[in-house]
C-alpha cells in the first residue's frame, strides 16, 4: 500500500509566535519550526498501517526550504521517503491554495491512502483534509481515533460531538487523525542515522504542473486586512483563600450575572 | 438586504443554540435565510429559526443527505450557491463545519475564514490567532465569503423573520456518497452542555489530584449549568476523558464564563480558553500564569474553595 503523509512544519508554541509587518504572513523566523504535533500521530498510523499491510510511507511537506527538518523527523521515526514540495511562489498561500498544490503533488506521485493530522497548531483552519477530498475526488473519513483496513475496504472511527461514526469507505482515501488514535514512537538512534540516506524529493511548482497564478498570496482567496497585538487584559482581582474563597468566588459570579 | 445562507446545526429536531447566535450575526449584514440538511425538522425547530429572524427556510429532507460524512451538506450548499447568489455563507466553527466550509470554498471557488470570533461590514471577520495573542482582521477576496463563526461569539437575540419555508431537493455525486456512515454511537454524556457551546465552562486540571475528586469540578458546573472541561494533564494521567480537553490539541472553547481550577494556564492550554468573554481561576501558587488572564483569582486550595463556591451557586439559585 502506498500511504503519502502529510506534515507540516510550525512554529513551537512555547516560543512567540508573529505575523510579518511587510505582508501580513507568519513570521517564520520570528520562532524555532517543529513538526506539528498532530502530524507526528499521522506518522505513526502511516508507520502502524504499512506495518500491518506492507507498502510504503512516503512524506510530503509544503513549504520553505527549512522545512526539510520536519521531513527528517518523519523519516527518522520510519517512513521510507519524502517529497518536499517548494518554491517561492508558494509563500503566502491560503488554505485554497494550499490544498490545490498538494493536491496537484498527490495527483503525481498518487497513493493508495493519504494521512493528515487534524489540524495545525498555527492556522488551525483544520480544513486541508477536507478540501484534499473534496479535489481528488476520494473518500473523506476525517478526525479518525481508529483505522482498520482489510483488502482495499477502510473503516474509521470518526469522532463527533455526541460520540463517534462509524464510516466505511474504499481505497484510495484521504484520512486525518486526532491525538487519542495512538502513541506516536520516538526516533531511535539508528532510525536517526538511516534518516540521512532517505531519498527526499524536491519539487518545484513546474515539477507538480501548478499553475503560479493559483498559489501564493497574490492569488490568494482570502487575505489579512489587519492585525495587532491582543490588548493584554486588564489586571484582575486576586484574593488569598482566609476560609471564604468560595464565598467570595460566587460574589464576583453574582456581580457577572452569572448566577 | 442581500440574503445570507445560515446552515443550521441541529440535533434529534432541536436547533443548537450556536445556530440562533449565527442569525443574530448574519441580521446585521443582511437577510438570513436557514438552511435545514436532511430529514426531521419540526414545526418547534422552523418557529424558533423564524423566531430568530430567518426569513426563509430552505429544507433539504432527504436522507441520504446525513449518511455519508460531511460532503452531501457541502454539495447541497453549493447548490443554493449558484441559485441563490447569496452575499455569504455562514457555517459554525465546529470540526465538522470546519470541513464543510472547506468543501464548499472548493466547489464554489470561494474563499474561507475559519474561526471568526466576529463579522462586521464588507464580511471583514475577527480571528484571534496563537493561543489569543493577536488579534486579526481578515475577508475573502475570491467567490462568496464563507465564514465559520465560533461558537458564543454573539449573544443570540430574539427579532421575527417570516420563516417561509422552501423545499429543496438535490441530486447528491457519487463522489458525495463515498464515505458511508453506517452506525452512529452516542456516548452517554449526561445533561451537560455540549463542551464547545457552553455559555459556562468549568475546568480542572492537575490540582484536581485524581480521577474522583472532577466530582467536586462536576458539581460545580451541575450547579452553574456548565459542561466540564480539563487540561491535558488530567487528561493524560486518566482522571477525565480526552474529549473534553482543552487547548491547542484539544477543544477551543469561547464561553462566556471560563473557571479554571487547579491549572497553571500553560500557553497550549490558554490556546483553547483565551477568548472567554470573563475567567475565574483557583489556584494555590500567586505564581500561576493563569492568573494574569482571570478576571477574578482565588489563590487557595480548590478542594476547600470549589465546594464552597458550588454551595454559595446553589444557596443563590
Ligand atoms: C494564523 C493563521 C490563520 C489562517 N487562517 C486562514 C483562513 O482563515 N483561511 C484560509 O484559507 N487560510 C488561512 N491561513 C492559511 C493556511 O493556514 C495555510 O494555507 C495552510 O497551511 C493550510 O491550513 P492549516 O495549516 O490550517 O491546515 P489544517 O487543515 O489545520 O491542517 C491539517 C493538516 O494538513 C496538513 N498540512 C497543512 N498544511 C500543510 C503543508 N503546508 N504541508 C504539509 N502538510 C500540511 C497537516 O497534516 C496538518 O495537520 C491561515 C494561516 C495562519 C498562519
Ligand atoms: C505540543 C503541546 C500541546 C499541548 N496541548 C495541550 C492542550 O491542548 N491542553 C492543555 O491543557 N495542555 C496542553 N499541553 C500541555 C501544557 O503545556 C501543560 O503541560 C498543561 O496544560 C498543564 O496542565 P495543568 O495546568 O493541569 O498542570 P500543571 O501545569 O501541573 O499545573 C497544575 C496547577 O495546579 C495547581 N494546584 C495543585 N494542587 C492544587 C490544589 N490543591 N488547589 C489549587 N491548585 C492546585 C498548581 O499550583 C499548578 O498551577 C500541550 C503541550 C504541548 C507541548
Amino acid at each position: 500500500m502506498n500511504i503519502v503523509v502529510c506534515v507540516k512544519q510550525v512554529p513551537d508554541t512555547a516560543t512567540e509566535r508573529k505575523l510579518r509587518s511587510d505582508d501580513k504572513t507568519l513570521d517564520r523566523d520570528a520562532a524555532d519550526g517543529v513538526v506539528n504535533e498532530l502530524d507526528e500521530y499521522a506518522v505513526e498510523e502511516a508507520l502502524k498501517l504499512k506495518e500491518a499491510h506492507g507498502g510504503e510511507v512516503t512524506v510530503l511537506t509544503m513549504g520553505p526550504g527549512k522545512a526539510t527538518e520536519t521531513i527528517r523527523k518523519a523519516l527518522a521515526m520510519g517512513a521510507d521517503k519524502a517529497v518536499h514540495l517548494t518554491d517561492e511562489a508558494l509563500h503566502g498561500s491560503d488554505a485554497l491554495s494550499t490544498s490545490y498544490a498538494m493536491a496537484q503533488v498527490l495527483k503525481k506521485i498518487g497513493f493508495d491512502l493519504v494521512v493528515l493530522g487534524s489540524e495545525s497548531t498555527d492556522a488551525r483552519t483544520g480544513v486541508l483534509a477536507a478540501m484534499l477530498a473534496e479535489r481528488l475526488g476520494t473518500p473523506q473519513l476525517t478526525l479518525a481515533n481508529k483505522v482498520d483496513i482489510e483488502g482495499s475496504s477502510i473503516r474509521i472511527q470518526r469522532l463527533t460531538d455526541y460520540g463517534f461514526d462509524k464510516v466505511e469507505a474504499t481505497l484510495p482515501a484521504v484520512v486525518s487523525v486526532v491525538e487519542k488514535i495512538n502513541e506516536p514512537r520516538y526516533p531511535s538512534f539508528k532510525g536517526i542515522m538511516a534518516a540521512k540516506k532517505k531519498p527526499v524529493e524536491t519539487l518545484a511548482i513546474g515539477d507538480a504542473s501548478i499553475d503560479a497564478a493559483q498559489v501564493g498570496l497574490a492569488a490568494a482567496w482570502s487575505e489579512v486586512v489587519d492585525f495587532a497585538a491582543a490588548p493584554p487584559r486588564a489586571a484582575g482581582t486576586v484574593v488569598k483563600d482566609e476560609g471564604d474563597g468560595g464565598e467570595k468566588a460566587a460574589e464576583f459570579l453574582a456581580s457577572k450575572k452569572f448566577i | 438586504m442581500s440574503e445570507i445562507l445560515v446552515l443550521v446545526e441541529h440535533v434529534d429536531g432541536e436547533v443548537k443554540k450556536v445556530t440562533l447566535e449565527l442569525l443574530t450575526l448574519a441580521r446585521t449584514l443582511g437577510t438570513p435565510s436557514a438552511v435545514w440538511a436532511g430529514p426531521g425538522i419540526t414545526p418547534d425547530a422552523k418557529a424558533r429559526l423564524a423566531e430568530y429572524g430567518a426569513e426563509k427556510i430552505y429544507v433539504a429532507p432527504a436522507g441520504d443527505i446525513v449518511e455519508y460524512v460531511v460532503a452531501p451538506k457541502a454539495e447541497l450548499l453549493a447548490q443554493l450557491v449558484a441559485d441563490k447568489s447569496p452575499s455569504a455563507v455562514l457555517v459554525a466553527a465546529t470540526a465538522e463545519g470546519k470541513e464543510i466550509a472547506g468543501r464548499l470554498a472548493v466547489k464554489t471557488d470561494s474563499g474561507v475564514i475559519t474561526d471568526a470570533v466576529g463579522l462586521g461590514e464588507g464580511f471583514v471577520a475577527d480571528q484571534s490567532i496563537f493561543g489569543g495573542g493577536i488579534n486579526v482582521q481578515s475577508k475573502v477576496r475570491k467567490g462568496t465569503p464563507i465564514v465559520a463563526v465560533r461558537p458564543n461569539s454573539t449573544a443570540p437575540a430574539p427579532a421575527a423573520g417570516a420563516g417561509a419555508e422552501e423545499e429543496i431537493s438535490v441530486a447528491l455525486s457519487e463522489a458525495a456518497k463515498a464515505a458511508r456512515i453506517v452506525e452512529r454511537v452516542k456516548q452517554e454524556k449526561g445533561a451537560r452542555p455540549e463542551l464547545t457551546e457552553a455559555a459556562i465552562v468549568v475546568s480542572g486540571g492537575r490540582g484536581v489530584g485524581s480521577a474522583e475528586n472532577f466530582s467536586i469540578i462536576e458539581e460545580l458546573a451541575d450547579a452553574l449549568g456548565a459542561a466540564v472541561g480539563a487540561s491535558r494533564a488530567a487528561t493524560d494521567a486518566g482522571w477525565y476523558p480526552h474529549q473534553f480537553q482543552v487547548g491547542q490539541t484539544g477543544k477551543t472553547v469561547s464561553p462566556q464564563l471560563y473557571i479554571a481550577a487547579g491549572i497553571s494556564g500553560a500557553i497550549q492550554h490558554r490556546a483553547g480558553m483565551q477568548t472567554a468573554k470573563t475567567i475565574v481561576a483557583i489556584n494555590k501558587d500567586p505564581e500561576a500564569p493563569i492568573f494574569e488572564l482571570a478576571d477574578y483569582g482565588v489563590v487557595g486550595d480548590l478542594h476547600q474553595v470549589v465546594p464552597q463556591l458550588t454551595e454559595e451557586v446553589k444557596k443563590r439559585k
